[in-house]
């Protein structure tokens, strides 16, 4: 089973400027581990310090919102197509 | 800042991003944020020399984040500040203003406001494209004013907005893209087209500059109340970015001593069908959970809000609320509006209304305090909501007779409570 991930301009100067992957990933966190293992610079930019996803990284599996899919549940279907979308935001509070 | 007065910074880790289209901190993803220099401003801004200005946004233009030497091609702003009475009365209150945008220029809600600074900046980092997501006003906004100062557009809106917003687009001549999904969606999209495309995404790459915009609405509020701040602001949410701006205008007349220093409560309104920010203001939750829009007051459809977080903030802090109210209650609130004081809201402006009569209901705003609604766009542009609400009258023939017997009919009463005949 193979699953692509769109990795966007923002972040291509942590992957070599590869612009798209793919992996076996079979869910959220195994995809998170498999772009750990391929690009460690990449790390602090999707996860903070307490490992958790950036407040404002949006991540899309074939256009849909992962949190309507279940989020960190969702199980990878083959050929599914990763986006990650930093959410636009310029508020102050 | 050198030479500008301002410059992009993320506000989550701090780093200065200087003055680019950029809206996005690489390291940390977080969004940026304009920051002022204003001790080069302190004592230099003051009162006398605004109310010289003429009444417009751009009299606060050193509050804003404009190129040197801009000079404005529109007078946008400045929209009536209106005691409310009328609509006080049946909400319960003495103390009620409207902040009526949906006349504002030139396509009748604050998203001129926004758009008139994204712009300022587009030709200053020299794009010659403009473009936007949009659930209409903002599209409405950046055609219009492309139009007018010579940028080709490109609009991106989904496919079930109102007709008169997707008319209100093409005539100005923009490139109108309709897509097949929801808001959310269409900004996703133009996320990436954005990262490929060297246009001026107002509400992306220009983000940061275009949501200064908003603040013009609280500055005007503080100036028409005789610069003071009101108690209450009630204030509708789509991607939740009005609100916290208004809070920082408030923040920034305060720190140039231009007002008084003054807590205002800040209060979210939502259409119940696309509530994502009010539920989780509910819930006491600090984070957002997206929701799928299902509501009629589309210029609100925003389920994943990008400011959310911040909105949330905005309103936990000083002691606000959020609410939010079904389409047969906003489109009553509508009706209330026009009813009562003469303006005349599409249905953001409903919710508003409508949330604000809750909050009274509730408690939560005292009818003694002073309290603005924002109405931010116009009813003109929602009429299909109001299908059905009002008879097609049956015409009558031109004659004086005929128009007793109808005037008798209509009001259902004997001839004595129809006005005497005149002798002349």
């Amino acid at each position: 089973m193979n699953i692509t991930v769109q990795i966007p301009t923002a972040l291509r100067r942590h992957t070599s400027g590869i612009e798209r992957i793919t992996c076996t990933a079979a869910n959220l966190g195994e995809l998170f581990s498999a772009l750990d293992q391929q690009f460690p610079d990449l790390r602090p930019h999707l996860r903070d310090d307490a490992g958790q996803i950036r407040r404002f990284l949006n991540i899309y599996v074939n256009e849909e919102d992962i949190r309507f899919l279940g989020g960190n549940t969702y199980a990878f279907q083959d050929g599914d197509e990763v986006l990650l979308v930093p959410s636009i935001a310029g508020g102050l509070a | 800042m050198p030479g500008y007065g301002y410059e992009l910074r993320c506000r989550e880790c701090g780093k200065s991003w200087g003055n680019q289209p950029r809206s996005v901190c690489d390291d940390c993803f977080s969004p940026l944020e304009v920051f002022y220099d204003y001790d080069a401003i302190r004592g230099t801004f003051t009162r006398q020399q605004i109310a010289a200005r003429a009444p417009n946004m751009w009299r606060y233009a050193e509050l804003l984040p404009l190129p040197e030497n801009y000079s404005p091609t529109l007078p946008i702003g400045f929209t009536p500040l209106l005691n409310a009475p009328r609509l006080g009365e049946r909400l319960g209150t003495k103390n009620l203003f409207l902040k009526n945008d949906a006349v504002g220029l030139p396509t009748l809600s604050f998203k001129d406001r926004v758009v008139a600074v994204a712009l300022a900046q587009a030709r200053n980092f020299g794009f010659d494209t403009v473009a936007c997501s949009s659930t209409g006003n903002l599209a409405n906004a950046v055609a219009a004013q492309a139009a007018r100062n010579g940028f080709h557009a490109w609009i991106f809106i989904p496919a079930d907005l109102e007709p008169a917003k997707i008319v209100g687009t093409q005539v100005f001549g923009a490139n109108l893209v309709r897509i097949a999904g929801s808001y959310d969606q269409v900004n996703r999209l133009c996320s990436q087209i954005a990262d490929e495309r060297n246009w001026g995404f107002v509400n992306v790459n220009l983000r940061p500059y275009y949501a200064e915009g908003s603040k013009t609405v609280g500055f005007e509020i503080a100036e028409q109340l005789g610069w003071r701040l009101p108690d209450n602001i009630v204030v509708p949410m789509a991607g939740g970015s009005l609100i916290t701006k208004i809070k920082k205008a408030f923040g920034e007349l305060i720190e140039l001593g231009l007002v008084e220093p003054k807590p205002v409560r800040f209060f979210g309104a939502q259409a119940t069908g696309c509530s994502p920010i009010s539920t989780a203001i509910k819930a006491g939750n600090s984070e957002i959970e997206p929701q799928k829009p299902s509501t009629v007051a589309r210029s609100l459809a925003i389920g994943n809000p990008a400011d959310g977080h911040y909105a949330i903030k905005t309103i936990s802090q000083t002691g606000g609320w959020a609410e939010d109210v079904s389409d047969s209650e906003l489109v009553e609130s509508i009706q209330l509006l026009a009813e009562t004081e003469g303006v005349f809201t599409e249905t953001a402006g409903g919710v508003t209304v409508g949330t604000a009569d809750k909050l009274y209901r509730q408690g939560r705003i005292h009818p003694d305090e002073t309290t603005v609604l924002c109405i931010t766009g116009n009813g003109l542009k929602t009429t299909d909501v109001l299908t059905g609400k009002y008879e097609t009258e049956v015409p009558i023939p031109p004659k004086i007779a005929e128009f007793d017997r109808y005037l008798e009919s209509r009001l259902g009463v004997g001839e004595k409570d129809v006005p005497a005949t005149v002798e002349v």
